[in-house]
């Protein structure tokens, strides 16, 4: 009896996962251009998208964590409903608007990377705000009052606020950065994956997997996980250490 | 005291939560350079009468003036004349010359000036060896002097204090109360004292006005407002037996003998004979004695009475006696208490003296 016929199919599969992490390892040494155009761009595009997301998000998301102000309910909802968006909707929202019959055509921002920036905006802004919002409720009131009361104006109390709550505010950061980083759903809508122009990490995945290159697939998931793992163990840290008020 | 001018006055202040009323203060006022402390349990509005004063919260009803100037939360230079000190220090990232400097920072004072000035100030409180340091590694009471010397770096012509030391354990704060009280009245700041400690509302302040439910129970000077009780919530929240009234019957060199319910009790007063007043003795300035050793002395009020209550109260024991209807209460020593055999039901003298008595109009 040949017992190893069943290894035999399972060692089959195995090379080309294997043949495909070698191929990858390769890729990444060798400094090949294609690949390293395609990682710029997404680190590019989502760190423009994170960074104006920040100039919204804090802000936002400090009003809504220091509290009443009218219309602060529905904000809190918007936030939230937000944080949960699907990448792809928020893409198809903004693909809506910026395609050549829709309210913002004449702009002509289809399929360039401003489009991609501000799909990944809609994304990341969200979630910026809400973390920024739980991290400023938790400084107590009494810290704000202190600061009010040694004669703070009212932007010298928020800049030490968030100055106090800054650990949670640069973890607000990093979710936002990890949200849209990792999306394919909105940049494949809006940037419709244009090699030299917006093709990005995910969206180049799903096309080298689909041709069947699966080591340039991999050798790009190596890199997206490696970044994750990178922006995770940050979240991590700063979440540990942030549990200062719990004293 | 009768021609002070109030720096700080609040008049018809009110303060609204969800419709509940917490706060209900006709008329407020703090005359330059005195400490007023704001007693009561908790809830009664002092913090919240506290706020509104600093310029932290805006009331639902009513107006704080500051010198005759009618100011809100939104006057920053009548803001900047005041400094703030918290229940929980809550100190900033940073070190404790870093947390001193905060208000200094905010007003713009150059940085040799900020220096010389924090330097000074960290050592008027007792904390030179702790000015690098991490303002989070603190002790509770190094914490607390830390937030005192962030409000006194700035030389602030009213300083607002609110239960800085409820915090602290009974030693610490002890030495603490007996610190602020000589700070305070050394740098001869306008003072705002909340607390629920009676004993620390005497030792710091000049004036005090009791809380209860949101509104004054009763406002003036320590020793009228802590010697004569004039409802029973008062008098039971200052510790006296409920309030006794009477009518002053006759005035003699100076002394006027006031009956009340057929006991005399003499006291100092200058209301005119014949007025209805209220009559209020301390327990601690009435002396127990045997009733068959009677001692020499001056004290005028020499009366007989019956054991009604004892009490152990810590090191002292509250002893409330009757002496025809009039009832009033001694604090003694456990010692003392064991010595005189007291038992209800008992006889006992007691005796204090006229001074000892606080007299009021009665209302």
């Amino acid at each position: 009896m040949p017992a190893a016929t069943p290894l035999y199919f399972t060692g089959s599969h195995m090379e080309v996962i294997w043949s495909a992490v070698v191929e990858a390892v390769q890729l990444i040494t060798s400094g090949a251009p294609y690949l390293f155009e395609i990682i710029f761009l997404s680190l590019r595009v989502s760190t423009v998208a994170v960074g104006i997301a920040m100039i919204i998000g804090i802000p936002v998301g400090y009003l809504i964590g220091v509290g009443r102000f009218f219309g602060r309910r529905l904000t809190l909802v918007i936030v939230n409903t937000g944080m949960g968006l699907p990448p792809v909707v928020a893409g198809l929202i903004v693909f809506m608007f910026l395609s050549r019959s829709g309210p913002l055509g004449d702009l002509r921002l289809l399929f360039s990377t401003p489009a991609m920036v501000i799909a990944q905006v809609f994304i990341s802004t969200p979630l910026v705000a809400g973390v920024t919002a739980a991290a400023i409720a938790s400084v107590p009131l009494e810290l704000r009052l202190q600061a009010r009361s040694l004669g703070a104006s009212w932007w010298q109390e928020a800049l030490l606020t968030v100055t106090e709550a800054r650990r949670g505010v640069m973890a607000a950061v990093v979710a936002g950065f990890g949200g849209i980083i990792s999306e394919v759903g909105a940049v494949m809508i809006v940037g419709g994956n244009i090699e030299g122009s917006t093709r990005v990490m995910t969206t180049a995945i799903v096309l080298e997997a689909r041709k069947g290159n699966f080591g340039t697939a991999l050798a790009l998931g190596f890199i997206l996980i490696g970044i994750a793992f990178v922006i995770n163990g940050l979240l991590t840290t700063l979440q540990q250490s942030g549990a200062r008020y719990e004293r | 005291m009768s021609d002070r001018t109030p720096l700080i006055l609040a008049e018809g202040i009110s303060q609204k939560y969800r419709r509940r009323t917490v706060l209900d203060v006709d008329r407020f006022d703090v005359a330059e350079g005195e400490t007023h402390a704001l007693l009561g349990p908790s809830g009664a509005g002092k913090s919240t009468l506290l706020r509104i004063v600093g310029l932290l919260e805006k009331p639902t009803t009513g107006r704080v003036t500051i010198e005759g100037r009618p100011v809100t939360h939104r006057s920053r230079p009548a803001r900047m004349m005041m400094a703030a000190v918290f229940q929980k220090p809550y100190l900033f990232n940073g070190t404790v010359a870093e947390n001193v400097a905060y208000g200094l920072k905010l007003r713009g004072v150059p940085s040799a000036e900020r220096d010389r000035r924090v330097r000074e100030t960290v050592s008027r409180v007792g904390l030179d060896e702790l000015a690098d340091a991490s303002a989070l590694t603190l002790s509770g009471g190094e914490a607390q002097r830390v937030a005192l010397a962030r409000a006194l770096v700035l030389d602030p012509r009213i300083l607002l204090l609110d239960e800085p030391l409820s915090y602290l354990d009974p030693l610490i704060k002890r030495q603490l109360v007996a610190e602020f009280s000589r700070i305070l009245h050394d740098s001869g700041v306008t003072t705002v004292y909340v607390t629920h400690d009676q004993d620390e509302a005497m030792v710091v302040a000049d004036r005090l006005s009791i809380m209860h439910e949101g509104c004054f129970v009763r406002s003036g000077p320590v020793d009228e407002v802590m010697g004569l009780p004039t409802n029973e919530w008062l008098a039971d929240f200052i510790g006296m037996e409920a309030p006794i009234f009477g009518r002053v019957a006759a005035i003699d060199e100076g002394v006027a003998r006031i009956d009340c319910g057929g006991v005399s009790v003499y006291a100092i007063t200058s209301l005119p004979v014949g007025s209805d007043v209220v009559v209020g003795v301390r327990p601690e300035d009435v002396t127990l004695f045997q009733s068959n050793g009677l001692p020499v002395s001056s004290a005028r009020n020499i009366l007989h009475c019956t054991v009604e209550a004892i009490e152990p109260r810590g090191a002292t024991a509250r002893i409330r006696v009757c002496s025809g209807a009039l009832p009033f209460a001694a604090s003694v020593s456990r010692a003392s208490a064991k010595e005189l055999q007291l038992e209800v039901g008992g006889e006992v003298i007691a005796m204090f003296k006229a001074t000892a008595v606080r007299v009021g109009a009665a209302s």
